[in-house]
């Protein structure tokens, strides 16, 4: 479905992202590993149109280069961004309903409800500013937000990224039931390898912008290399 | 006797307090509405338009022609008028400043020397097309006035105070209750976020110069009444500047609270402090009684640094 | 000058990547100071009376789009009020030569003393208020200065202002003139005499802000500019520094509206209001923001601008002015200076190709 190859991209002369190729098939969980600086933000924002790129980028066979962000949102691709990137200002519902904003169907306000019900916590501070809440509720916020757009491809940056341990495994938790039950594929980028392979079904390593190493995620986990750098032990 | 006379001043007294209201209402109406224009593009974009005087003067210019001293009903030439200037606003953001501000990579000020630009453009287009002698405008509501305690409040202070509250009121409709005005507010706050949830923002920032452009071709028909000329808005978008500045320039509710607390002062200083030092100005030939109200501004500012209305700013390291 | 070196927030790709300071592009700049020092100094000799009075003001303009620029392009707050500054030392000038006979060099000692005090008063709310809000308190001051010229109308001539007497006028004080007789042979006009003066304080205050920027402090200041907090973490005094900075941007802008005073020998006030502020404001980013070249290119520009445009319709010349501005804008936010950088860019990098 997203089929990406010999991407190059980065920030003004700087070429972060060197040479990448790596593909997600429908409905399919992939992770991308990657330390500090490896190029996993740039990696998914030249995905979505938010930075110049050269390269290959198809999904479903057109290709993404080129498009802006909410033409790409458009074709079907969500983006939670690092950092949640909620709109602070707007309440939750607000938030949720403007993750709508691509779909031109009347099933918007049931989609709010049945959000609300899998994540009850957002339910409860429904018109509460998104910026009243904590880190978790937000990147489950940003979640329900992307998935408001009905994508057939989520991307998420790091969601693991200031949250404490179990907040991050709940957050976990729901993507993969969401997975399951939505049938969207998911392309996750992660220092967090330990949770992130839990549920994936291959995954690729990042180093200075580069692919280092692919497989599946039992693969990957039992790896030597993998598991000194990304799982510690 | 003496009670009919102390009576009688403290009436007269009465009635002058509720004429200096209604005419700060009436200008601090028209204040409110520029400062709101100034507002929503600020809001959507961080940008300080000083073009907006100069093309809400150009509107008006606009209006004029196209009524052609009463060929063309006011309103009607008032309403293609509107269109002309929503359309011209969105083309001056897509042919101006988008392209300075993809440019300059998040630099003020070469945004800053575009809209000064404009300013110079437009200031100096409309004389030269039509002329520098001052036109004849008419008055939107008719010269009637009614009778209220004494003082007169003229249909033109009533019927600028309702287009003002007919503004606030679509816009509110605008902002809270449609799916643009959403994805608007949503720019306001995070616009790459609203970029990743597919909001176009290049169209929401057309928009948001479009609405601008059209609320000042409003105000300047409200005011042209006086005598049009290529001044019109000069001192009003100084007052306008500093109502947003006093609600906190990221507030609409802001700027009209902002807009009618300094056509009040000024206009309450102009009587009750005319002795005082300072207190009545001219400028460029128009009465300008804004000391007092700059003075009111500082000292809010340095209390709230952000406005009465404003969100405070968040530094991170 | 290395412009090359002077910092610029712009990202302008295209002048970092081929400037290695090579002998070559010394030798050029080296010859081109040379040759702008030949050009400044021989102008007036060359040129008629109108012409070197014209040049004049650009000198006197240009110090004070020099002080806008340390406190805007280098410090990083805006002022839309200079033009009250540089009206403080217009009007020291005009009132201490017209009332008192005081000789120039004094009065430009009092205006800066009298702006400098002005400047950090206006500076100290910029402690707590900044961006479009302190905008707002500069335009202020810019809105009421023409008015408090008129109020103290005893003092400062009210709306008619100051003119200067023929006896109250700088002319050359007759030891320069001897001695400009015994090396040339011929008289040392008041106008050339003016010029020459203007251009010593300009050269010496562009030399002082340049050594100023480069050294700990101007650090500090683009520190300040760049990011407030960290500035903060790293011991830099922010509040003193923006405080001290608005003073002596005050002070510079003084130091022209004495100049061109000197120069005009009147003061008047609808000269320093807020249209100057803007076109200050205008001047330091048509010649480039951070720049030290910049604030010379840029009163260059504003005094000739108008000629430019055809004469057959003046009233469209702000029109032409305004869309000048814009399309200058797009092609290049650094200004004239940047718009020679990138130029000068291309040279090197097809030299060495």
């Amino acid at each position: 479905m997203l089929w990406v190859e010999n991407l190059t991209g980065g920030y003004g002369p700087v070429q972060v992202v060197q040479g990448l190729s790596f593909e997600v098939a429908a409905g399919e969980v992939v992770v991308i590993l990657g330390a500090n600086g490896s190029g996993k933000t740039t990696t998914l924002r030249t995905i979505s149109g938010m930075i110049h790129g050269r390269g290959t980028v198809t999904f479903d066979g057109t290709s993404l280069l080129g498009k802006r962000p909410d033409q790409i949102v458009r074709m079907g691709i969500a983006h939670v961004p690092q950092g949640r990137g909620t709109i602070t200002d707007l309440t939750v519902e607000e938030n949720l309903r403007l993750g709508a904003y691509v779909r031109a169907d009347r099933e918007v306000e049931e989609d709010i409800e049945q959000w609300c019900a899998v994540f009850p916590r957002l339910g409860e501070r429904r018109d509460q500013p998104a910026g009243s809440m904590s880190g978790g509720e937000q990147q489950m916020l940003a979640i329900a937000r992307a998935l408001m757009s009905k994508p057939k491809l989520l991307l998420l940056d790091e969601p693991s990224l200031g949250l404490a341990p179990l907040v991050t495994r709940e957050v976990f938790e729901k993507l993969e039931s969401i997975n399951r039950e939505t049938g969207a594929a998911v392309l996750v980028v992660e220092q967090n390898a330990g949770l992130a392979l839990g549920i994936s079904s291959r995954g690729y390593v990042l180093e200075t912008g580069q692919i280092v190493a692919q497989g599946s995620s039992e693969e990957l986990s039992t790896d030597e290399a993998v598991r000194q750098a990304y799982l510690g032990y | 006797m003496m009670v009919t006379a102390l009576l009688a001043e403290e009436v007269s007294a009465l009635t002058n307090f509720l004429q200096y209201t209604f005419l700060g209402l009436q200008k601090g109406a028209v204040y409110a509405t520029i400062a709101l224009a100034l507002v929503i593009i600020f809001r959507v974009s961080g940008i300080l338009n000083f073009a907006q005087g100069e093309m809400a003067t150009f509107s008006t210019f606009i209006t004029w022609a196209i009524w052609g001293d009463g060929r063309v009903p006011i309103w009607a030439a008032l309403a293609l008028s509107l269109v002309v200037s929503f359309a011209l606003g969105a083309s001056i953001e897509r042919l101006v400043i988008r392209p300075v501000s993809k440019k300059a990579a998040g630099n003020p000020l070469p945004i800053v020397i575009a809209t000064i630009g404009l300013y110079l453009a437009f200031s100096a287009l409309a004389p030269a097309i039509w002329g520098t002698d001052a036109k004849r405008f008419p008055t939107l509501f008719g010269e009637g006035s009614l009778s209220l305690a004494g003082a007169s409040i003229s249909y033109q202070t009533l019927g600028t105070l309702a287009v003002l509250a007919v503004v606030v009121g679509l816009l509110f409709v605008l902002f809270q209750k449609t799916k643009i005005g959403l994805a608007m507010r949503g720019v306001a706050s995070n616009a790459e976020s609203a970029s990743l949830v597919g909001v176009s923002v290049g169209s929401v920032l057309m928009l948001g110069w479009a609405l601008s452009s059209a609320m000042g071709c409003m105000a300047g028909a409200l005011t042209a009444n006086v005598g049009l000329n290529g001044a019109l808005m000069i001192a009003p978008l100084i007052y306008a500047f500093a109502a947003a500045t006093l609600g906190g320039f990221d507030s609409p509710a802001g700027a009209v609270v902002g807009g009618l607390i300094v056509g009040l002062v000024a206009e309450y200083s102009a009587d009750y402090l005319a002795e005082v030092p300072f207190t009545t100005i001219t400028f460029i030939g128009e009465q300008l009684r804004i000391f007092p109200a700059f003075l009111l501004i500082l000292v809010v500012l340095l209390v709230r640094p952000q406005g009465l209305f404003g969100k405070p700013q968040v530094t991170r390291v | 000058m290395t412009a090359a070196a002077a910092p610029s927030e712009l990202p302008d790709t295209s002048s970092e990547v081929p400037t290695r300071p090579n002998r070559k592009a010394l030798m050029i700049k080296t010859v081109l100071c040379v040759v702008g020092a030949v050009v400044l100094i021989q102008m007036p000799l060359l040129m008629d009376r109108s012409t070197t009075q014209r040049l004049t003001q650009v000198l006197a303009i240009a110090v004070a789009v020099l002080g806008l620029n340390l406190l805007t392009g280098f410090n990083g707050q805006i002022s839309v009020g200079h033009s009250a500054f540089m009206g403080i030392g217009a009007y020291a000038t005009a009132i201490m030569m017209a009332r008192h006979e005081s000789p120039f060099i004094l009065t430009m000692m009092v205006a800066m003393v009298v702006a400098f005090a002005v400047g950090v008063v206006v500076g100290l709310p910029a402690l707590r208020i900044r961006g479009v809000y302190l905008a707002l308190v500069t335009l202020a001051l810019a809105a009421m200065f023409p008015q408090l010229v008129v109020r103290f109308s005893g003092l400062t001539g009210g709306s008619t202002g100051i003119t200067l007497e023929d006896t109250q006028q700088v002319t050359t004080p007759q030891p320069v003139n001897d001695l400009f007789k015994s090396l040339t042979g011929s008289r040392l006009l008041d106008n050339q005499y003016r010029y020459y003066l203007a251009l010593v304080v300009a050269v010496v205050c562009f030399v002082l802000v340049r050594n100023l920027v480069k050294s700990r402090v101007g650090r500090a200041l683009i520190a300040i500019r760049d990011n407030e907090t960290p500035a903060e973490v790293l011991g830099v005094n922010v509040g003193a520094y923006k405080v001290a900075t608005f003073g002596v941007s005050a002070m510079l802008a003084a130091i022209g509206g004495s100049l061109f005073v000197m120069n005009a020998d009147q003061a008047v006030p609808s000269e320093f209001g807020i249209q100057v502020s803007i076109e200050l404001l205008t001047a330091v980013v048509v010649g480039g923001v951070a720049t030290f070249v910049g604030p010379a290119v840029g009163a260059l520009a504003l005094v000739y601008v108008s000629d430019l445009f055809p004469k057959e319709h003046p009233e469209y010349a702000p029109v032409l002015f305004g869309l000048t501005l814009i399309v200058l804008m797009i092609i290049s936010p650094g200004g004239i200076v940047g718009l020679a950088k990138q130029g000068w860019a291309r040279l090197v990098r097809s030299r060495s190709a």
